[in-house]
């Protein structure tokens, strides 16, 4: 079984998020980036599965400041092997980041075939579209969303997957594999791996690179950002300041009066 | 269709859903805007009758076939695909919902028209479409464009829920319906085996009063004891967002949010939650929402009636204890 793990890089939103000169885009140089949230559960959901059935593990992702770091992460986790298609055209969109991934899944020696191709659900700047569909479109792969589990059946060539409804149901589907997964939390948080085993990782481990190829259309500038701003949150709530018991007292005292306990 | 503004009809398990009635909402002041007729599309498998529900439209196009059934997001997008093909709507307004999740960028690919996620608000302004967007966990509003009306293909725009009152969007009424026909192949790919319904929790947070949320930033399981005394004192339950019951800190039947449970209580204290959009979902319609965060641009502060920057682990305690003293000594007067 080969499992293809795609990953994307997004800004971390626990920093302060800056736009960019010309209100158009964040500001890169005030950015720090992490792996997508989704993409870190498609890969622990990858390791399950290697750890239950044996699998070889592929992590495909897209260079970004950071992206080493996250695939020696990957590495030192259990991936088998580690690539970043370098190149892109900057500020690429989501939709252009999925032709990226398809143009290298289909160049790349040893990326195809591929059982399963997992990669989180939606990252938090996907605008113009998500990955996973537009991939599994482009192989010509079922694809399933919202998935919060993954068990291979005895044949191998399908998979049960749980996906996410509403109010706390879930669908169990069966997949004809290949296919492409979306998936929304693995079956455990992802792992923690210890700094150790990372900086041994970056020794022993080459990240391969694959070139990227300039979009035939040039690229799909059909979604035109005319303005981004901060949200300020400031002004709707009323905020209440002071030490703990302060605060605590004010707010007691609210809810005392709306008779709220 | 040509040039019309439609709506993806979401129908689940034999009925509308809401978020469909808010997108309609939206839909309807979006096409009056634009001086067009309002169209709904509804895919699914003999439920044509569904379509009286979707008066708040000008028409529907009700596309059957069995392999509609259930929402498979590549079979709904082509279905809808094939059903646009050769008309040129301005938009088709797709609700973002786990039911929907992905439909609009098939939709959009396989049209080769753009696709706007995130949609907060929709206006036409000058004959162009505006789409006002929530994006990076809700920190973030972007203004977007979405193509030029004589692009290619309708935009497609993916539409939170809570975007519109669903009231606004509910008519019940006879609307023309006209059948779109398509051919789908059945590959048998995907198939549904079944829907695994929520384990009913030892609580019911639906019919609480009061709810204390933890988020991420309750940054350790040792500290849900503390949650669990505030509630205690406040006469209410501990629920969660959803990295909390991911952690298994919390079970699933105590997930607020698109995923799980919408509430609706009198108080909700959300404590280390940053408000991203998909849990806001499930409490903004609360009737008092106070927020404890340490970071003062966390969203949460939008939805939020009171709001306190600072450890939501140093707060819960000095919360507890003042809610005591406070009982305590109305007991004494
Ligand atoms: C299809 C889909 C469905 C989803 N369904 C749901 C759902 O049902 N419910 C849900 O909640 N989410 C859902 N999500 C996930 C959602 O997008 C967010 O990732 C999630 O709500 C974030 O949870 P959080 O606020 O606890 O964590 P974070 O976003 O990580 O926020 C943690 C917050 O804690 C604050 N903080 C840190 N330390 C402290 C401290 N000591 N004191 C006070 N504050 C502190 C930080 O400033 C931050 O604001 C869904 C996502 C998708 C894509």
């Amino acid at each position: 079984m080969h499992i293809l793990v795609l990953l994307k890089m997004a800004p971390d939103v626990v920093e302060d998020l800056e736009i960019a000169p010309g209100g158009k885009a964040l500001d890169l140089d005030c950015l720090r980036m992490i792996l997508s949230e989704s993409d870190d559960h498609a890969l622990e959901q990858a390791l399950l599965l290697k750890e239950r059935h044996g699998a070889k593990i592929t992590a495909l992702a897209l260079d970004a400041p950071e992206v080493d770091d996250a695939l020696f992460t990957a590495a030192a986790k259990g991936a088998d092997r580690v690539m970043k298609v370098v190149g892109m055209d900057p500020g690429f969109t989501t939709r252009e980041a999925a032709r990226y991934f398809s143009q290298a899944i289909a160049e790349e020696p040893g990326l195809l075939p591929a059982d399963l191709i997992l990669t989180g659900v939606q990252a938090i700047d996907d605008l113009d579209g998500l990955v996973a569909p537009i991939v599994a479109d482009g192989l010509r792969m079922p694809y399933l969303g919202i998935v919060t589990g993954v068990a291979l059946e005895a044949s191998a060539q399908a998979a049960r997957a749980i996906k996410e409804y509403p109010a706390g149901v879930r669908g169990e589907f069966l997949v004809q594999l290949p296919a492409v997964l979306g998936i929304q939390a693995a079956e455990k948080p992802p792992r923690y791996v210890p700094v150790a085993k990372v900086r041994a990782a970056m020794k022993s481990v080459k990240i391969e690179c694959s070139q990227a190829l300039t979009l035939a259309d040039g690229g799909l500038p059909l979604v035109g950002v005319v303005e981004m701003k901060r949200n300020e949150p400031a002004g709707h709530a009323e905020m209440l300041e002071g030490k703990p018991d302060q605060v605590s007292g004010q707010l007691c005292g609210i809810l005392a009066e709306r008779g709220l306990f | 269709m040509t040039g019309n503004i439609c709506v993806l009809a979401e129908q689940w398990r034999g009925q509308i859903t809401e978020v469909t009635y808010e997108t309609l909402a939206l839909g309807r002041e979006v096409a009056d805007q634009a001086g067009v007729p309002l169209t709904a599309i509804l895919p699914g498998s003999h439920c044509r009758e569904l379509a009286r529900f979707l008066g708040a439209a000008d028409a529907v196009v009700y596309i059957d076939h069995p392999l509609l059934a259930e929402t498979v997001p590549q079979t709904c997008a082509e279905a809808v695909a094939q059903a646009m093909a050769g008309e040129r709507p301005r938009a088709l307004l797709v609700p973002l919902t786990n039911i929907s999740l992905g439909i609009g960028t098939l939709i959009g690919v396989r049209l080769g028209a753009p696709v706007v996620n995130f949609c907060r608000d929709i206006r036409v302004a000058d004959g162009r479409l505006l789409a006002d967007c929530v994006m990076y966990g809700g920190k973030i509003e972007a203004t977007v464009e979405a193509g030029a009306p004589s692009g290619p293909g309708p935009a497609i725009l993916g539409i939170w829920p809570g975007a519109r009152q669903a009231e606004k969007g509910r008519a019940e009424r006879e609307v023309p319906v006209t059948d779109a026909a398509v051919v789908l192949e059945d590959t048998g790919a995907i198939r549904l085996c079944r829907y695994i319904e929520p384990e009913a929790g030892d609580v019911d947070l639906t019919k609480q009063e009061v709810l204390v949320a933890v988020g991420r930033g309750l940054q350790d399981r040792a500290n849900l004891p503390l949650a669990e005394e505030l509630a205690r004192a406040l006469g209410g339950a501990v629920c969660g967002s959803r990295p909390v019951i991911d952690q298994g800190w919390l079970p699933l039947s105590r997930q607020v949010g698109k995923s799980g449970l919408t509430v609706k209580p009198k108080l909700y204290v959300a404590l280390g939650i940053s408000g991203a959009p998909e849990h806001i979902e499930g409490m903004k319609d609360a009737a008092l929402i106070v927020a404890v965060n340490s970071d003062p641009q966390a969203p949460i502060f939008s939805v939020a009636h009171y709001g306190i920057v600072g450890d939501a682990v140093e707060t819960m305690p000095a919360l507890t204890a003042a809610v005591e003293a406070r009982k305590a000594a109305g007991q004494h007067a």
